[in-house]
């Protein structure tokens, strides 16, 4: 049978978010309670999780979590991380035996920064550099597999259901201002743990339900922009996608939603001038980027989360808030399991996105 | 006679019983294949002058008549077919190069037709055009290298110029004097009507016609008729014509006999001269060559207009898009060896060049390895033949196809692949003022907005089904096609799995 990456899988899936806007640590207990409630939207072939705020004590470190095959793998890897950044702390990530999660493979940790002779040698910019070391890894090296490379966060992710996820990488001994999580109900058995969610790049993580029709549209456009898309999955395109949009075009947010999730020409016909200028012009020049088909997404970065649905709101994403916690969820639910009493709760439309950041965070 | 003869290829049958010698046939066939034999009072036909142009067939007020092939045959042989030993006769006779008109009609494969399309089920939704948006809008022309903002952070619109369509579809080019004026105006007026393009060809654009302006392609040949500072400004793109699919590596040839007066005048020529472009354009030797033509007709229009450089698909047609990409050129079109034509020599339409298919997939993976794709768009053209081929070129990678034998149909024409003799019954490929009267713009017009909505619909059916909504999405969107029959070595430079996989 053929591995993740080597042929497209679709998937149904169940996503869920909680987001402090002041900041304020919680553990990912309430996340792994939240994503249990909708069990029956993932199948037990893949489980994930966000977490931003984790690792305060190594902020200015990029957390790189890694999945070895083999001894082997790691030994080649770790080779090249040392040779490419100075390693400020390495471990095994704690996890937890229990029956529902078998055949893992080799769970590392390490916080990095990159050699400042390299770097220079690069003529790059520090996140690019450590973007283009990842790529290098999960492309090249056999057996190695970076799946969590941000600042500050990680990812943590397994083949089974979520809540048996969260229980093996004890995510309740984790605090953070913002967890995601990802239930995967794919329609074939990849049994490969870095096929699972979230897909994350640098401090960008992406939870997404949904499968899009744009995907060789999309992956295409991409990979001429120096990406490689190594697992054929929709959250993975979607990432690069985000990541190229935000990070090397500078676009923002609502620009982003404006791209991805493009508003239709009728509508944009009826805005006045200005926006309708700059939504011409961002559906001119990133045409290759809009994503059609289902998908609600969750964008997790650096003090920040965005949710977005689809064009058409072709799959369920509900939105809640209390006090200032706000919870996003594919349904409602999973919201009330965790916040039984909600200050507001609405659905947001078809593409419009619902942009959170920390009190006093930049637009 | 005798060893010249050529038995004639069509025989006209007429059914005696309903023929009531109403004499329309004779007077609508140009190649006076009926008579009306007033002593006998009955019609005869000479069949050896027959084209099958199903004129006659079509104005029949009681269906007497009909077109068969003719059953003379010679001695069965799979190696000499009857085609090929006619035409070595007419050679050894007349010393002359065969010609021929429209498509390549000989038994190539048609990629198209080996390609399947994808559809949602279960997994995704298919979407309903009937009750949901689908889009088909789309620009042609180069994307800005980087965003850029003002003071108050605001993208400011660094477009180069480019065209706006409403869907992926516009006329190729065809001149003015290779078809008549009624089929330009029906193009023209079509174009603007349905929010397209179409392109003047190579012959000029007539005065009456420069209201359409906007809807209008210009195009630049190697022949430079009818190239003038207003004509080029008049357009909404140039399009520099350096090979046609139907006849890579040579020019065109227009006979003297078709140069009358508006012609002459919108091609700049003296009347009854003939129109012979070289084969290259002979201020463009090479890739940089076209670089400066590139640029002097963009100085021409104080960089206003896209230009697009349309090439026949030639066998290293990816290396040479990618030069021009780096050209300057904002548009590639890229002619299939189907491509047709108003006259072209029969060895060179039916032996040179390569299928757009191949071509268009080609061109579209090697500018992304390139990183260049987004310099250029991409125009697919060379026998396009219906929405499903459109839907298929755009997946492979095209921003657009170009039509123009389907438009002709539209218009009447029956493929009888005759257009070099000039005496077209349907009033298109003629300059007979009798004859192009008998293509009234009003309806020819109708006709084709009828087809390209009709194609549009149906484009937004099967991207529907697909679970798409806009056509961007399906650009390059290789994994909505799978081949049947296809070898590895197909597959892989279509860029596409087979069916099963």
């Amino acid at each position: 049978m053929q591995r993740e990456g080597q042929i497209r899988i679709p998937s149904g899936c169940a996503i869920s978010g909680i987001f402090n806007r002041s900041g304020r640590r919680m553990s990912g207990e309430a996340i792994v309670k939240s994503i249990s409630v909708m069990h029956d939207r993932s199948n037990g072939l893949g489980g994930g999780f966000a977490a931003y705020g984790i690792y305060p004590d190594y902020q200015d470190y990029y957390a790189f979590h890694l999945f070895y095959d083999a001894p082997a793998a790691k030994r080649d890897c770790e080779e090249f991380l040392e040779r490419h950044f100075d390693i400020i702390n390495l471990s095994k990530i704690p996890t937890r035996k229990i029956p529902e999660i078998t055949d893992e493979p080799l769970i590392w940790r390490y916080f990095v920064t990159p050699l400042p002779t390299k770097l220079k040698e690069s003529q790059l910019d520090e996140r690019e550099f450590v973007a283009k070391c990842v790529f290098r890894i999960n492309a090249d090296m056999d057996g190695a597999y970076i799946f969590s490379s941000g600042k500050n966060m990680g990812t943590f992710k397994a083949v089974g259901y979520p809540e048996d996820v969260g229980r093996f990488y004890k995510l309740e001994e984790y605090e953070g201002y913002c967890f995601t999580a990802h239930g995967r109900y794919p329609t074939n058995t990849p049994g490969w743990w870095g096929g699972a969610h979230p897909f994350a790049l640098l401090d960008y993580s992406v939870v997404h339900n949904g499968e899009i029709s744009s995907y060789d549209a999309n992956r295409r456009a991409i990979e001429m922009h120096g990406y490689k898309c190594t697992l054929q999955t929709d959250t993975e395109v979607i990432t690069y996608i985000i990541d190229y949009l935000h990070r090397k075009k500078g676009l923002t947010l609502p620009e982003i939603a404006g791209v991805i999730a493009a508003p239709f020409w009728q509508t944009i016909e009826q805005m006045e001038p200005e926006e309708r200028r700059m939504h011409e012009y961002l559906r001119d020049v990133f045409s290759a980027q809009l994503v059609t088909g289902p998908f609600s997404i969750l964008v997790g970065f650096e003090g920040g989360l965005m949710a977005l649905n689809d064009r058409l709101k072709l799959r369920s994403m509900v939105v809640g808030e209390k006090d200032d916690t706000v919870y996003i969820a594919s349904e409602e639910a999973a919201i009330r399991a965790i916040a039984p009493n909600l200050d507001t709760v609405w659905a947001p439309g078809g593409g419009e996105p619902v942009v959170i950041k920390l009190d006093g965070g930049e637009a | 006679m005798g060893i010249n003869l050529i038995y004639p290829d069509f025989e006209v049958v007429r059914n005696a019983d309903r023929c009531i010698a109403c004499r329309v046939c004779e007077r609508q066939c140009a190649n006076h294949v009926h008579e009306y034999l007033a002593d006998a009072g009955k019609m005869v036909s000479d069949d050896a002058n027959c084209v099958d142009c199903q004129r006659c067939v079509s104005l029949c007020p009681t269906h007497a008549l009909k077109i068969v092939k003719s059953g003379n045959t010679f001695k069965d042989n799979r190696n000499w077919s009857g085609k090929t030993i006619q035409e070595v006769y007419r050679q050894a006779e007349s010393g002359g190069v065969l010609l021929s008109s429209m498509g390549n009609p000989e038994n190539y494969p048609v990629y198209f037709d080996k390609i399947l399309l994808n559809a949602s089920q279960v997994t995704n939704p298919s979407i309903d055009p009937l009750r949901e948006p689908m889009e088909t809008k789309v620009f042609l022309g180069a994307k800005p290298k980087e965003l850029e903002r003002d003071a108050s952070g605001r993208i400011l619109d660094n477009r180069p110029p480019r065209l706006t369509l409403s869907m992926p579809v516009m006329f190729s080019a065809m001149s003015y004097g290779s078809i008549s004026y009624n089929a330009h105006e029906s193009l023209a007026r079509a174009a603007e009507a349905l929010g397209t393009f179409y392109n003047t060809g190579e012959g000029g654009l007539h005065e009456d016609f420069y209201k359409y302006g906007d809807s209008t392609i210009v195009q630049v040949a190697s022949g430079r008729f009818g190239v003038h500072p207003r004509y080029l400004n008049r357009g909404a793109a140039i399009e520099i014509k350096m090979g046609q699919g139907a006849k890579p590596g040579i020019g065109g040839h227009l006979p003297g006999s078709k140069i009358g007066g508006d012609i002459s005048r919108t091609r700049m020529i003296p009347e009854g001269c003939d129109a012979i472009s070289p084969a290259p354009h002979h201020d463009i030797y090479s890739i940089e060559d076209l670089r400066q033509l590139v640029y002097s007709l963009k100085e021409a229009t104080g960089y206003q207009k896209p230009v697009i450089v349309k090439i026949a698909a030639v066998h290293n047609v990816s290396v040479i898009a990618s030069g021009i990409a780096r050209s300057g050129a904002d548009i590639i079109a890229i002619d299939g060896f189907r491509g047709g034509t108003g006259a072209a020599p029969t060895r060179i339409r039916d032996n040179v060049g390569i299928p757009i298919e191949l071509a268009l997939a080609a061109t579209d993976q090697r500018l992304r390895e390139e990183g260049i794709r987004d310099n250029v768009s991409i125009v697919a053209g060379g026998s396009i033949r219906s929405s499903a081929d459109i839907v298929k070129a755009i997946a492979l990678g095209a921003d657009c196809v170009y039509i123009a034998t389907s438009a002709l149909l539209a218009l009447g024409c029956h493929l009888c692949r005759s257009c070099q003799t000039g005496k077209c019954n349907w009033g298109i490929a003629t300059q007979e003022p009798e004859l192009v009267k008998r293509l009234n713009p009003e309806t020819g017009y109708q006709r084709l907005v009828n087809l390209l909505s009709a194609w549009r619909h149906e484009i937004q059916e099967m991207m529907g089904g697909m679970g798409i909504n806009s056509i961007e999405s399906l650009k390059g969107n290789r994994l909505m096609l799978r081949g049947v029959g296809l070898s590895e070595k197909e597959l892989q430079i279509l860029g596409i799995k087979h069916a099963g996989e």
